[in-house]
């Protein structure tokens, strides 16, 4: 079972606890007839993830007793699918391997996890909805998180899938958990069938990384180790892409197919359309899913695999500018949003722009980093904003909020502390994880890195206008609540805060993990090198670029950012709390503009125009009604059978007169036919 | 043991009718002395017994199946009219292993199923159920191809009795179309046989029906001959294959010869559609493994983008119509025809990858979408209508249903950790080796079956109760609960791990790649069925 | 000696008075008769072939003088008594149902 000092097998525990907890929980649900006691829902959720996260810290204690050279922990429990002999032989494996980027994923998976576990036991206890299931939901919540870890730890990519494909199963059941309303079950499987398309291109690029390995003749195997050893021999091979008319090199297709699967996670460009919608689930679902890990998935990926990306320099390019103008794309759409969680779903698919702007331009680090800090103050937000909603009953437009700091002090301050994490103000983490990435795009080889820079200091500044809008029409001014609810608002309980003041606490010194070169030296410490989650992950990921600048411009760059966050902010508090009427008026004279914006570009109606009106016409109205029902039934069967009746009623029946001379006549006739052919 | 393992496959295949007919003299003689025959209760308790029985003993077949070697196993071989070459033999391998392991086990789940759904005219129900199993064992046991022909016909029968008599409102149109249809197929392929027949007859003197010879014994066998790739166009391989194509592949169901499937399905009754759509089906596939790549190799390869393309068309096809079905039960045989696609499409990959996904993808859609027209059933025993429009909500007075619905629509689906992802990967991967773009293809049908299912699902499951009668609906009893568990922990066994499975398969599917290698004179052979060839050397032959 | 030219021609008309008889005529029983000619026609051809050949087909075994034509012509008229009882049980039956013994007043199994 447990055993204490053996790293190697510690590590199937890590997912199988909650997988268990999640079997247990359903097995009780659905085969034990009395509903089960609140305190044995909790005792084995909460108790499954904090086990869980027991074992993370305990594998994270023995890893970095090893030597950095030789960090991995390998857990091998048996061959999953294993089809063919020889070289060519498909093996994926149950096998689970630690080494210091999975170690940092399972610690924000399963810490953070547990705090929502928490939080989502006061939230939950609230409902009471006909489609009502507490046990049902940590069921899920269970689930989710054996998926996840199995999907961080996975030592091959055929796993990495089966993980990737289970968060996307448990999200589509936490989103459309309160089933009876028909638009979070529409949520859930638009989620579902968008992350399906990614999976799509994230197929396609484990094929080719196969057959490429076959094709080259060397043993061909789907785990990282594997990929990265044998990496060189395909390294050099080209494909020619028949639209394109020129041949690209194959690792370049390669990143831009795996990509396309993490654009389908981590919601960027084309494919972010579902996480919007998703906010249809409790919030607890989005903030555990939806901020601090599913969406991070195709982060984590692309690092698992930056030794081909930085041998990709076309797929690089990709992720780093879809990143950028995802980025600029949602902080712009989530300035007009009037929903509390619609403009934090708009702030993490921008925020997971920033994480594949760093991917792209190599710093695989600084991607890792940013997601880290981007769980605490994503969670704590979303996790704030639902103890927003709760204190206002289930009521999530901002609009009818204001002046609520009065109300709930303890919801504010903690909120407060993620806006500021968020935008970036010294010394809270969000500053020195943005800072890296826009230092990494500043002196990236990527084409056009200094407009990427540009743009990613653009959208700080649009980060921090529009996540202090939020704030302040929240929290600030005049409250505009209806009369009837003013009075009903109530701090909610310790159960649902107490998570909050620890995510507080993480989002504003989680950043010391990262501190640059430059601030480390005031910082007089055992550890003697500084950015200490570089120099863990370092060993992993040789390829990320060292920041090769001087200290006076990353000084500059540094005093940048915080300005331009400091001028967003400015900016918000003048329109929306000096000077409301600003606002309003920008609003009606610039109609178009602000309905644009206001309608999130009108994209999910472009899609369903182009796309999915089209295809299901066309599946409708040609392939079933004119071809399936019309040619092929019709014609061709049905009317085959036709065809036969119509020569037998009018043409061969005939020949049965019922008259007996006619019958003597065809014989003699015959006859006589038969006696010339034979005599002729 | 011994005397029961010699005979043991003629036992499992003939247990069922030989207890129909022993029924049935019992019912005459019991009437021709006064009483008024046999009850239905009779019928149907020894006719689930005989069932399971059967499937007891192809537990044994499957725990005595030896996973080392390559050639046929528990072989029987018996003179039937020798002066024709027709002779009783039966034989399996790994591939009719677990399809004749899917067989039994279907057949009791199916019966189960349809305890309390059939109500008049039980016995001849049961008498047909078991005269369909017979027919189906028959088909995947045999080795000598006029025996096997006897049985792919006789097949036909009860299946046409049992859509005919107890199935919907078009029944009848639905039975004869699927009878006819199939038929006229098979009646081509009959002329190829005759073709092959006369083929071996003329190069080795003897003639035979064989497919192969016995262990025991040298004679030469339908595969020893040489069928010839050019000269008289009905000689050649080519044309010789398109006929046994045509045949199979009408049973598949490949585009464009799939519309009999969508009428018979939903006119079935809910047994009739899972046998229909868990073993029927299977015996296309089949067909093409065991009699039509073996017999015409260089064909076969020949045919392969003709092929690759049609499982990708049919695919892509099955999915894109199956979205805008308004009936259930018409969407999953549309979806059938998308999941037999990938089966078509692994197995001309000539690799063990795809032929191996392509083998266990038969089992796997077998379960998973025999246990959806189960619960389809479950429904309709419930509501009397398939239309999806006249539910909604389902899940909330239904939600142990609801539960086993999702988890077998995700396995349909092929969500990793159930069985349906196990059998797409190892086909696209094995398909994409050889032909990436065909495979790319394929793979869209991974999003599409996502998008038509869970379309269905949603519009079933969820939402608000509109119709009235749907909140007052049962959910599942003690009965319908262990039907569904008993083809959900095969699906999640296979799922998780496939390998007892995949162990079984490899080395009969290794033989044949090796075998059309060896037999292929004019085409080159593709370079990874090349490199099988010194590796292949590990596994023993049979022969003594 | 009769030639047989003779014979057989002799043969081949009655032949044809029978085949057109039977073609031509709509009284069953005048059909009946017309068949009954061709029978004896053909009865008249064997055994005029079988006095010009008496060894039979092809040198049949030792025999010098071989009877198969004649033979045969027995087992003809057997035959033809046969059918002449069924035929006119046949003509009897559809008498008593139609009174009539025209064929054209039998054609209900038809289109």
């Amino acid at each position: 079972m447990v055993s204490g000092t053996d790293g190697e097998t510690l590590l199937r525990w890590i997912p199988l606890v909650p997988l268990l907890a999640a079997l247990l929980h359903g097995v009780m649900i659905g085969v034990v007839r009395r509903s089960t006691p609140r305190w044995a829902v909790i005792a084995i959720s909460c108790g499954a993830a904090l086990l869980s996260f027991v074992f993370s810290c305990v594998a994270f204690f023995h890893l970095v007793q090893l030597p950095p050279e030789g960090r991995v922990l390998l857990d091998s429990i048996y061959t999953w699918i294993g089809a063919g002999i020889g070289d060519t032989r498909l093996a994926a494996e149950v096998a689970f391997r630690l080494d210091p980027l999975s170690a940092v994923m399972i610690l924000v998976v399963t810490g953070v996890g547990f705090l929502i576990h928490v939080y989502s036991v006061g939230y939950m206890d609230d409902d009471h909805r006909d489609d009502r299931g507490f046990q049902r939901f940590f069921c899920y919540l269970n689930l989710f998180t054996f998926s996840m870890l199995v999907l961080v730890l996975a030592d091959n990519l055929v796993l990495l899938f089966l993980g990737w494909e289970g968060v996307g199963l448990c999200s589509y059941l936490l989103i459309g958990f309160w089933y009876s309303d028909r638009f979070n079950a529409y949520c859930g499987s638009k989620a579902f069938i968008v992350n399906r398309i990614g999976d799509f291109g994230f197929l396609i690029g484990i094929f080719l990384i196969f057959k490429a390995f076959v094709d080259v003749g060397v043993p061909a195997s789907l785990a990282f180790a594997d990929i990265r050893q044998n990496f060189e021999s395909i390294s050099g091979l080209s494909v020619a892409v028949p639209f394109w008319g020129a041949s690209m090199r194959l690792v370049d297709l390669i990143g831009l197919c795996l990509f396309v699967g993490a654009c389908g996670k981590s919601a960027q460009i084309p494919l972010y359309v579902w996480l919007p919608d998703a906010m249809a689930g409790p919030t607890p679902v989005s903030a555990l899913i939806h901020a601090a890990t599913m969406v991070t998935a195709g982060v984590y990926m692309v690092c698992r695999m930056s030794f081909l990306f930085a041998a990709a320099p076309v797929a690089s390019a990709v992720v780093a500018w879809t990143g950028a103008i995802t980025a600029l794309l949602a902080a712009t759409i989530a300035i007009t949003q009037t929903d509390i969680k619609k403009v934090l779903a708009y702030s993490t698919v921008s925020q997971l722009g920033y994480m594949f702007i760093a991917a792209g331009c190599g710093g695989y680090t600084g991607a890792i980093f940013h997601l880290v800090t981007h769980a605490f103050f994503k969670a704590l937000l979303f996790l704030g904003a639902g103890s927003v909603i709760l204190a206002m009953h289930h009521e999530q437009d901002i609009g009818k909020m204001g002046g609520l700091r009065r109300k709930i002090p303890q919801t504010t301050l903690v909120f407060g502390a993620g806006v500021v994490a968020i935008s970036g103000f010294p010394p809270f983490s969000g500053f020195f994880s943005k800072d890296e990435i826009l230092v990494t795009a500043y002196t990236a080889h990527v084409p056009g890195h200094l407009w990427l820079y540009a743009i990613g200091l653009f959208t700080a500044g649009i980060t921090a206008f529009y996540m202090w809008r939020l704030f302040f029409l929240t929290f600030w001014g005049e409250s505009r609540v209806p009369a009837e609810l003013r009075e009903r608002i109530r701090e909610p309980s310790g159960v649902i805060v107490n998570p909050l003041w620890v995510l507080a606490v993480l989002a504003l010194v989680g950043g010391l993990i990262g501190i640059p070169q430059i601030y480390g030296g005031w910082f007089v410490g055992p550890d003697q090198a500084s950015h200490s989650l570089n120099n863990f992950l370092a060993p992993l990921l040789p390829e990320a670029e060292p920041h090769l600048l001087e200290h006076s411009t990353e000084w500059l760059m540094a005093f940048a950012a915080v300005g331009i966050a400091a001028l967003g902010q400015l900016a918000a508090y003048v329109l929306y709390v000096r000077r409301p009427r600003v606002s309003r008026w920008l609003a009606a004279n610039l109609p178009t503009y602000h309905r644009l914006v206001t309608r999130k570009f009108y994209v999910d109606e472009i899609y369903d125009r182009l796309i999915v009106r089209p295809l299901v016409h066309l599946s409708d109205a040609v392939l079933f009604r004119r071809v399936d029902a019309g040619l092929i039934d019709g014609l061709a069967v049905n009317g085959t059978a036709r065809g036969v009746r119509a020569i037998a009623a009018n043409g061969l029946k005939y020949l049965q007169s019922g008259l007996t001379q006619g019958y003597v006549f065809m014989m003699i006739v015959g006859t006589l036919a038969i006696l010339g052919y034979m005599l002729g | 043991m011994g005397l029961l393992d010699d005979y043991l496959l003629s036992i499992i295949t003939f247990l069922p009718l030989v207890t129909a007919l022993a029924l049935l003299g019992t019912g005459v003689l019991a009437s021709a002395m006064g009483a008024a025959g046999l009850p239905p209760a009779l019928w149907r308790a020894v006719g689930a017994g005989s069932v399971g029985a059967t499937f007891l003993l192809s537990l044994r077949l499957f725990a005595v199946f030896d996973a080392t070697k390559t050639g046929y196993q528990f072989v029987e071989h018996a003179p039937w009219i020798s002066e024709y070459g027709i002779h009783y033999h039966v034989g399996i391998d790994g591939i009719s292993l677990v399809l004749v392991m899917l067989t039994t086990f279907l057949m009791p789940v199916v019966l189960a199923a349809s305890w309390t759904d059939i109500t008049r005219s039980v016995k001849s129900y049961f008498f047909f159920m078991l005269f369909l199993e017979t027919g189906m064992l028959g088909a995947f046991v045999s080795l000598n191809v006029f025996q096997f022909y006897v049985f792919w016909e006789v097949m036909l029968i009860p299946m046409y009795f049992i859509i005919g008599i107890w199935g919907g409102p078009r029944r009848i149109y639905a039975a004869v179309k699927f009878f006819i249809f199939t038929m006229s197929g098979s009646l081509l392929m009959l002329v190829a046989i005759l073709v092959v027949y006369y083929l071996g007859h003329q190069q080795t003197g003897v003639f035979t029906f064989d497919l192969v010879a016995p262990p025991w014994s040298e004679a030469s066998a339908l595969l020893d001959v040489s069928i010839p790739t050019s000269g008289l166009w009905w000689q050649t391989q080519f044309w010789l294959f398109a006929a046994f194509a045509l045949a199979f592949a009408i049973k598949v169901p490949m585009v464009p010869l799939h519309t009999w499937l969508p009428d018979a399905h939903v006119e079935a009754p809910t047994a009739g559609s899972v046998v229909l759509a868990g073993v029927l089906l299977k015996m296309g596939t089949y067909g093409f493994l065991r009699f039509a790549l073996p017999l015409f190799p260089d064909a076969a390869v020949q045919f392969t983008p003709f092929m690759m393309g049609l499982a990708v068309a049919g695919i892509v096809y099955g999915s894109l119509v199956a979205m805008v079905q308004q009936d259930i039960k018409k969407l999953v045989a549309y979806s059938s025809v998308a999941h037999l696609g990938f089966v078509m499409l692994g197995m001309f990959a000539f690799n063990l990858q795809g032929m191996n996904g392509s083998v266990l993808q038969m089992v796997n859609h077998g379960l998973s979408t025999g246990a959806l027209f189960l619960l389809v059933g479950m429904l309709y025993e419930r509501r009397h209508t398939r239309m999806i429009a006249d539910f909604g909500g389902v899940a909330r007075p239904m939600p142990v249903f609801a539960c086993f619905f999702g988890i077998v629509t995700m396995s349909s689906i092929g969500l990793p950790m159930l069985n349906g992802f196990v059998g797409e990967f190892l086909i696209l991967v094995g398909a994409f080796i050889v032909h990436p773009w065909w495979a790319v293809g394929a793979t869209s049908g991974v999003v599409l079956a996502a998008a038509y299912m869970l379309w269905m699902f949603r519009r079933v499951m969820f939402g608000p109760v509109d119709n009235e009668e749907n909140r007052s609906l049962i959910d599942l009893d003690l009965r319908e609960k262990l039907v569904l568990m008993a083809v959900v922990v095969p699906i999640v066994w296979i799922g998780v791990h496939p390998d007892p499975f995949l162990r079984r398969i490899e080395p009969s599917v290794s033989k044949l790649l090796r075998d059309l290698e060896v037999r292929r004179e004019q085409v080159a052979p593709a370079p990874e069925v090349a490199q099988l060839a010194p590796v292949l050397a590990r596994f023993e032959e049979d022969r003594p | 000696m009769v030639p047989l030219e003779h014979v057989i021609g002799l043969s081949a008309i009655l032949f044809t008075l029978g085949v057109i008889g039977v073609a031509i005529r709509r009284n069953l029983i005048v059909m009946l008769m017309s068949i009954e000619l061709m029978l004896n026609a053909v009865n008249l051809a064997f055994v005029g072939f079988n006095r010009v050949w008496p060894e039979g087909p092809a040198g049949a075994a030792g025999a010098e003088r071989a009877l198969d034509g004649q033979i045969f012509v027995l087992m003809v008229i057997t035959v033809a008594a046969a059918e002449v009882a069924v035929g006119l049980g046949i003509l009897i039956s559809m008498f008593r149902n139609r009174d009539s013994v025209n064929v054209d007043d039998v054609s209900l199994l038809k289109w």
